[in-house]
């Protein structure tokens, strides 16, 4: 058995994040639900899971403000927060002549510097612990080219790299680090540029599901994965192949 | 939140965690450099989370880039909480 301590998902409140969410809690971790503005969400998603006799808490705080992930990785009642996920993230798209500074920043900021700064502040009681789970939400944008993509695609990359050193950095204590690469799946982030003919562009025919992406997470999160680190798992029906 | 503390609290700590992390007591001295008792970068990391757990005083790479003994540890962390 692991040590006591919580899993932290960070915008858990709908996609990806709330499949994670729900299926850490069914692993049993105490979950922390964590959304920016989203209240309403994330109060679903600790519903979903109490219902099914788990544990949560619904949590406020932009993962882009020092502050708040100060206290979102503050140790609780059952200890330090020994389940990572690093999964809130925006895309701004716009072709590279046309994308703005602004848009450019804001998505490193929040895809890839409060990632790295999530990952620094939850290592302390991780390594101390000797066990830990740290697991990156990337994109296979991260791996390949997007056209209009740039600014989402540098911090994916860089959320990879990321990934893959401070997994070395921190193997010998029982910390692993691991990244997932989600290819098109069913999310608020998508749904805009979503459709029919997409799919034929994937081997597997269809769109993937959050639960699909959420299943590979539990797995890099979960005692079994204890010698996986450092690894970025594709999870796109085959689109990178 | 940083506190006053004393050279021999710091010490006791400093010591203690080193041992926590595989160090032998009887090799224990201001004087022992970090490499001679095998204490690697890891290490310190873990010693830093102590002494933040402990005094509340954060210690970054930067600050413990020239250290090389134990009493220098300590009294880096002293003149920190001071």
């Amino acid at each position: 058995m692991p040590p006591e301590g919580w899993a932290l998902v960070t915008g858990s409140s709908r996609g990806i994040g709330a499949a994670t969410a729900e299926a850490l809690a069914r692993d049993g971790w105490p979950v922390r639900v964590n959304y920016r503005e989203d209240e309403e969400g994330a109060r679903e998603v600790v519903a979903r899971i109490e219902s099914e006799g788990g544990r949560a808490e619904a949590i406020q705080g932009d993962v882009a403000e020092s502050a708040d992930l100060e206290r979102l990785l503050a140790p609780g009642e059952e200890g330090p927060v020994l389940v990572l996920v690093n999964n809130a993230g925006l895309r701004l798209d716009g072709l590279s002549p046309q994308l703005g500074d602004e848009e450019w920043q804001r998505v490193i900021d929040v895809n890839l510097t409060a990632t790295f700064k999530a990952t620094r502040a939850a290592l302390g009681p991780m390594l101390r612990a000797r066990f830990g789970r740290i697991v990156n939400v990337a994109s296979i944008v991260g791996l390949r080219a997007n056209a209009g993509q740039a600014n989402y695609a540098a911090s994916k990359a860089g959320t990879i790299g990321l990934t893959k050193t401070v997994a070395v950095e921190v193997a010998r204590r029982g910390v692993t680090v691991n990244a997932v690469a989600p290819g098109l799946i069913e999310t608020a982030l998508t749904e805009e540029i979503l459709d029919g003919e997409m799919a034929k562009a994937i081997p597997a025919r269809r769109i993937g599901r959050p639960e699909e992406v959420a299943a590979c997470i539990r797995f890099l999160a979960s005692e079994e994965a204890s010698y996986v680190t450092g690894t970025t798992l594709t999870v796109d029906g085959g689109l990178s192949a | 939140m940083a506190t006053d503390v004393s050279t021999e609290q710091v010490e006791k700590t400093i010591f203690d965690g080193l041992v926590e992390l595989g160090t032998e007591r009887d090799q224990l001295s201001r004087e022992a450099t970090l490499e001679d008792l095998d204490v690697d970068s890891l290490d310190l990391v873990e010693l830093a989370q102590i002494v933040e757990d402990e005094y509340g005083v954060e210690l970054r790479g930067d600050d413990v880039k020239d250290v090389k003994t134990v009493g220098e540890v300590i009294d880096l962390v002293v003149a920190k909480a001071g």
